[in-house]
């Protein structure tokens, strides 16, 4: 069943992350893939993570494609202009490309070419928009396409939020890009299922699956780090505690119950799963199993 | 200087929808020079508003917009006028609307596109930026020009990236869409928020090739000749 119908259906989906490496070997992928095969009802193919250069998301989704692992294909509006952002759409279709994930995209001046040239010429809401268009047989300036699309498409929305203002930014966003197009909505890594109920209940009344972000911790400095770093992710301490009290062997054991305990807390309020391994792809499996899904 | 142009008259009427009176602002510094908002141009706005039957509570020419301390002072004396008004129309380039919103607790609606001149640069420096796109949004953002203050230019609000109310690229750095949200917040515009903007038209930020290797002194006529288009 694809990821689509699953959703439509109102069935829980399972979607994890497929991230592309610098460089042109895909051993890896090709090991995570036949892995998550079966396993999940999509992956995403992150677009140039981090803004760190790497193989590109458009190619990985159509291996994942002739793989028979169903790709959700992230774009960012970081490095292409309307113009190539919509040719890589057309060609993402042909290549077997249902999904898209719609996203604004992180700065270069953040990633490992910092003097690259941004262009934001679009962003995820209008990105959205576009999408949308192509599906109805136009182009963004009307023109008639010969053949058209039926994507997908799906947005991202952040849970934890330390301002007023950067949560109702937030919500209001999310409002705007369902009324551009978004038709599911994958999270930031959530760590507190009190948090997420609270942020469920505000976003209910929109009507559109969310499958909730879960990233695995590996050790407490990773916590500590996001904490600091990473915008929209907030580790409670007592999980931090856990992790740093497991001993080393027992680590990776913790980080995977950690994972599963937090999607069977929160299941019950959501469409689905978004799981993010970050490099821990082969404990995915392990992460479903102990959730019991 | 900065050159701007008047908006169409009925985008501004748009703008003026369900308000009854408005206070009208020009500027005796660049927009008197480009024709979009000295004295001329400010008594042509007075008789067309009135004639669209909307109260003009008074009006007033000031030196520079674009200098806070400026506005709050030449306003002295027309208080009044300025309270009455259900907002105020300004009749200047994007640093000027800016300057503006930011001194009075007023909603504050822009009057001019400001035209790219491809460079030159001589305006009074606030702390108000204007990427001279000739589409001019301030008044869909509560007078913050999300080109500039967002290190994104995101026109379709806040990114995920922000932590505290500070962007991510610096913790010096406030989130320009943070500012935009709490600014709409205490003029009672929030539902602002939730309309489409779309893309940018980056034809109109390309400055006309005349403009972009021509001496200042020929600048401020020849801007007005290419009136761009």
């Amino acid at each position: 069943m694809s990821l689509q119908a699953k959703l439509e259906s109102g069935k829980f989906a399972i979607t994890c992350e497929v991230g592309p490496l610098k460089g042109t070997d895909i051993t890896e992928i090709e090991e995570n893939v036949a892995l998550l095969k079966g396993r999940v009802d999509a992956a995403n193919v992150t677009d140039q993570q981090s803004s760190v250069m790497r193989l590109g998301s458009l190619a990985v989704s159509a291996l994942l494609v002739q793989r028979g692992l169903e790709p959700i294909f992230q774009m960012t509006c970081r490095d292409r202009n309307r113009i190539a952002l919509q040719s890589d759409l057309l060609s993402a279709w042909v290549l077997g490309i249902k999904n898209v994930l719609a996203l604004t995209g992180d700065l270069p001046s953040l990633g490992d070419h910092p003097q690259a040239k941004p262009v934001y010429d679009l962003d995820s809401v209008t990105l959205l928009k576009a999408i949308s268009q192509l599906n109805e047989g136009k182009d963004m300036v009307g023109n008639e396409l010969k053949g058209k699309p039926d994507f997908f498409p799906g947005a991202v929305v952040k849970v934890e939020s330390n301002t007023e203002a950067s949560l109702e930014l937030q919500l209001i966003k999310m409002e705007r890009k369902i009324a551009a197009g978004a038709r599911f909505f994958q999270t930031q890594a959530v760590y507190d299922a009190g948090h997420f109920e609270q942020f469920m209940k505000r976003v209910e009344p929109f009507k559109v699956p969310v499958l909730v972000g879960i990233i695995p911790l590996k050790n407490a400095g990773m916590a500590k780090y996001m904490n600091a770093n990473v915008a929209g992710v907030f580790v409670p301490d007592d999980l931090i505690q856990k992790m740093a009290n497991a001993p080393k062997e027992e680590r990776e054991k913790t980080g995977v119950q950690i994972a599963a305990d937090l999607i069977k807390q929160m299941k019950g309020m959501c469409q689905g799963v978004h799981i993010m391994a970050i490099g821990w792809e082969k404990k995915v499996p392990a992460i479903i199993e102990a959730a019991g899904l | 200087m900065i050159f701007s142009e008047p908006k169409p008259f009925e985008e501004i009427l748009g703008y003026l929808e369900g308000e009854k009176s408005v206070f009208i602002l020009g500027c005796d510094g660049c927009a008197q020079s480009s024709g979009s908002g000295g004295p001329v141009q400010v008594e042509e706005m007075k008789k067309k508003l009135v004639e669209a039957g909307k109260k003009v509570t008074g009006a007033k020419v000031l030196p520079f917009l674009c200098e806070k301390a400026l506005v709050k002072s030449g306003l002295r004396g027309r208080v009044a006028e300025v309270v009455a008004a259900d907002s105020i129309l300004v009749m200047t380039c994007g640093l000027g609307v800016q300057a503006v919103a930011a001194s009075l607790n007023k909603v504050c609606h822009p009057a001019c596109n400001t035209v790219n001149l491809g460079g030159s640069r001589g305006e009074w420096p606030g702390s108000e930026r204007c990427k001279e796109c000739g589409q001019c949004l301030l008044d869909s953002t509560g007078g913050i020009c999300p080109l500039t203050a967002c290190t994104k230019s995101l026109v379709s609000g806040a990114c995920g990236g922000a932590n505290n109310g500070k962007c991510e690229l610096s913790p010096d750095r406030d989130c320009g869409w943070e500012l935009i949200y709490n600014r709409l917040k205490a003029k009672g515009q929030l539902e602002k928020l939730k309309k489409f903007i779309s893309p940018l038209d980056h034809s109109k930020l390309m400055p006309d090739p005349k403009l972009m290797s021509t001496p200042r002194y020929a600048l401020e006529s020849l801007a007005q000749e290419v009136k761009v288009k």
